[in-house]
């Protein structure tokens, strides 16, 4: 880094600025943090090419976990998809495969996600609305009837219940004759976000996390190239945290699964390298890109200092960035393409691995064809025209980016301190730390937005009074009635006593302390429902259905 | 001389929906401007909520939805407070209400629909100008 500053020139700038008026809005990210109008090799004290940033594909990764990045090869271009029946997204991925999409990602319904069964009173009208609704082993037979899961890589987007899922997965592989060691894919399987912001939850922590532990154990040792967990700020962010927040939550709550995952006799460096991470592409450009920078520095520096991880895979933070489903708006819907090309932007400065791109029409509904093909166009359009993959982290080098980046570094640290302070993730969780923090700085963001501090185009400023709505894509509501009918063929259909005897076994298994995998992947081949395995795990870990606040 | 008790709202997350940033930040909101306000959490079946504003003696019901279920829980709601009496109570909707759902949703005896990016002082505006309903 060039050091030498001239302080006469430099005050003569000084003055100048001072002179000017100041911005109309406060010169600040959208998470709120201050930016100053010029930064220079002043910010970068002590920063040395070679120790505090390296190259690409090399420690700390802060310029990306591979040599050539998005020249070498491009992101993977993921679109999340899913809703009715099993049926129907199973026509989609066709399409989709169709098409030449090499992944699949697959969204399920909100009684799934809840561990719910569709004939619950709980999930009437919500039965393949957001998603696909997912019962039995039938139905994960259906979604992947005529696809080769040993050739597609597949993503299911599922938490609390993600234990049943999996084995569902597995066990429909396993009756198609797929070899487990070929399947490739991630399970979310990350719980304790549900806690800090997402709220799909249906245990208490601890046995939440021993869940996702179980999944992580089972598939380091019989399902090798599976990312059995996507640890992941998307959702702290959209409940309203800032982005140091979500960095350093996420970050905590990685370290928080190795730490269950040593203690279960785990080497580090058997089950790291396949650890993934899934962060939210939100509207501030650079500050986006800090983060990214920053979340792979901190995790291959504890991974290498901390850990003692030797295997160079186990350092490189892998991520899924998806743009930020808040920040799209329903006023003036068409805007939320600019929107969405500027966060896709930031990703892929970022160094993602792949990327989901939001359709403009998703905060009315799930998105239309037209809307869908426009979101992965926008994706198409960064990759092949506007020449930002040509060289690897752009940014890097910039007094700017590099200054932000080490203080997200120092944020994360910070928080990181914070919590192990409360004596560590789960008493943090107890007392409340996330939600409190992430509802201040929800509220913040509000006030900034009620006062015109922060300017949210066609919103609370540049109005239109004549807007025509969107065509949006509305939902057959006979899909609940068709799902609940098809469950009742499978409860009179089955064998009641395999049924039972298999959720016994849960129960057992989950009394014993045991991986529970084995256990239900046996209760998934008797073909009980989701929500009666979930039922026979709270026997045993209890609920936690009290109110969230 | 002002005389009057601050006015009682519950806001009510139902179904399964777990999107509750914007109904805390409401809670909050109307709460430091002066009202009085009941949030239950999460999860909330019709039936409790009706109970909570039956029991809580509330002058308004903010019902927070972003799952697309509006149509399904709001009429159960609003049945619900019309057996159990309570047809007095104002009803707002706040949330992801497609255009075309919200004059079905006003025809349905809702007083008024928040759409995402409401500012808030706007909400606490119109609260004020429909004064208490049960006390007024």
């Amino acid at each position: 880094m060039a050091t030498a500053i001239d302080r006469k020139l430099w005050a003569q700038w000084q003055q100048e600025i001072e002179s000017a008026p100041p911005p109309a809005q406060p010169a600040t990210t959208v998470s709120g943090m201050p930016i100053d109008p010029l930064y220079t090799p002043d910010n970068l004290e002590g920063f040395e090419y070679d120790t505090s940033l390296g190259y690409p594909g090399q420690y700390p990764y802060t310029r990306g976990i591979h040599a050539t990045m998005h020249r070498g090869r491009l992101w993977t271009m993921r679109q999340f998809a899913g809703f009715g029946t099993a049926r129907q997204t199973n026509e989609r991925f066709k399409f989709l495969v169709d098409k030449g999409q090499t992944g699949l990602s697959t969204a399920f319904d909100l009684p799934t996600l809840m561990g719910l069964d569709s004939d619950d009173p709980r999930s009437l009208g919500e039965v393949g609305r957001l998603g696909v609704a997912m019962d039995t082993i039938d139905d994960m037979r259906q979604l992947f009837s005529g696809i080769d899961i040993g050739k597609i890589s597949v993503s299911m987007t599922i938490n609390a219940p993600a234990a049943v899922v999996m084995a569902f997965y597995l066990a429909n592989a396993k009756d198609q004759g797929v070899d487990w060691k070929k399947l490739r894919g991630t399970i979310q399987n990350d719980t304790l976000k549900e806690f800090h912001a997402q709220n799909e939850i249906y245990f208490p922590p601890e046995p939440s996390v021993r869940l996702t532990i179980d999944v992580i154990e089972f598939c380091t040792r019989q399902v090798p190239q599976w990312n059995p967990v996507s640890v992941s700020g998307y959702h702290i962010r959209e409940a309203g945290s800032t982005a140091a927040q979500e960095l350093a939550f996420t970050l905590a709550d990685g370290f928080h699964y190795i730490d269950q995952c040593l203690a279960r006799g785990l080497n580090v460096d058997e089950f790291a390298p396949r650890l993934s991470f899934f962060f939210n592409a939100h509207n501030d450009l650079f500050e986006e890109v800090a983060k990214y920078r920053a979340a792979r520095a901190v995790w291959a520096e504890r991974l290498r200092n901390h850990y003692g991880a030797t295997n160079e895979n186990s350092w490189k933070l892998r991520f899924h960035a998806q743009t930020a489903g808040c920040s799209l708006q329903d006023k003036q819907p068409q805007v939320n393409l600019i929107r969405v090309a500027y966060q896709a932007l930031a990703a892929v400065l970022g160094g993602c691995q792949s990327l989901h791109t939001n359709s403009m029409d998703e905060t009315l509904a799930l998105p239309s064809e037209h809307a869908v093909t426009l979101a992965l166009r926008t994706q198409q359009v960064l990759a092949h025209e506007t020449g930002v993959t040509n060289t690897v982290d752009p940014l890097g080098g910039s007094y700017f980016v590099e200054t932000l980046t080490r203080q997200m570094q120092q944020q994360a640290h910070d928080y990181f301190d914070r919590i192990d302070g409360m004596g560590g993730m789960l008493s943090a969780i107890d007392r409340g730390f996330f939600r409190r923090e992430i509802a201040e700085a929800a509220f913040a963001f509000q006030r900034e937005f009620d006062v015109k501090h922060k300017i949210v185009v066609g919103v609370n400023a540049y109005q239109e009074t004549d807007e025509k709505p969107l065509e949006i894509l509305s939902i057959d509501h006979t899909v609940e009635s068709e799902q609940i009918e098809s469950l009742k063929r499978v409860r009179q259909s089955r064998s009641r006593a395999d049924a039972e005897r298999t959720l016994n076994a849960v129960r057992h298994a989950a009394e014993a302390q045991q991986n529970i995998m084995p256990a239900l992947l046996e209760a998934a081949e008797a073909r009980n429902t989701v929500g009666e395995v979930m039922h026979a795990l709270a026997d045993v870990y209890g609920r936690c259905d009290s109110a969230v606040v | 001389m002002e005389n009057r008790l601050p006015l009682r709202i519950v806001l009510a997350k139902v179904g399964l929906d777990g999107h509750d940033r914007g109904v805390k930040i409401v809670t909050r909101a109307l709460r430091d401007a002066g009202f009085h306000v009941i949030y239950p959490g999460l999860w909330q079946a019709p039936e409790a909520v009706v109970r909570t504003v039956a029991d809580e003696d509330a002058d308004w019901l903010g019902i927070s939805l972003l799952s697309g279920t509006h149509m399904t829980l709001v009429p159960r709601i609003l049945q619900l407070m019309k057996e159990a009496r309570l047809d007095n109570v104002g009803v707002l909707v706040g949330g992801i209400i497609p255009e075309a759902d919200i004059p079905k949703l006003l025809e349905l005896g809702v007083a008024r629909v928040f759409g995402p990016g409401t500012p808030l002082p706007e909400i606490i505006d119109f609260l004020r100008s429909q004064g208490s309903r049960t006390h007024a």
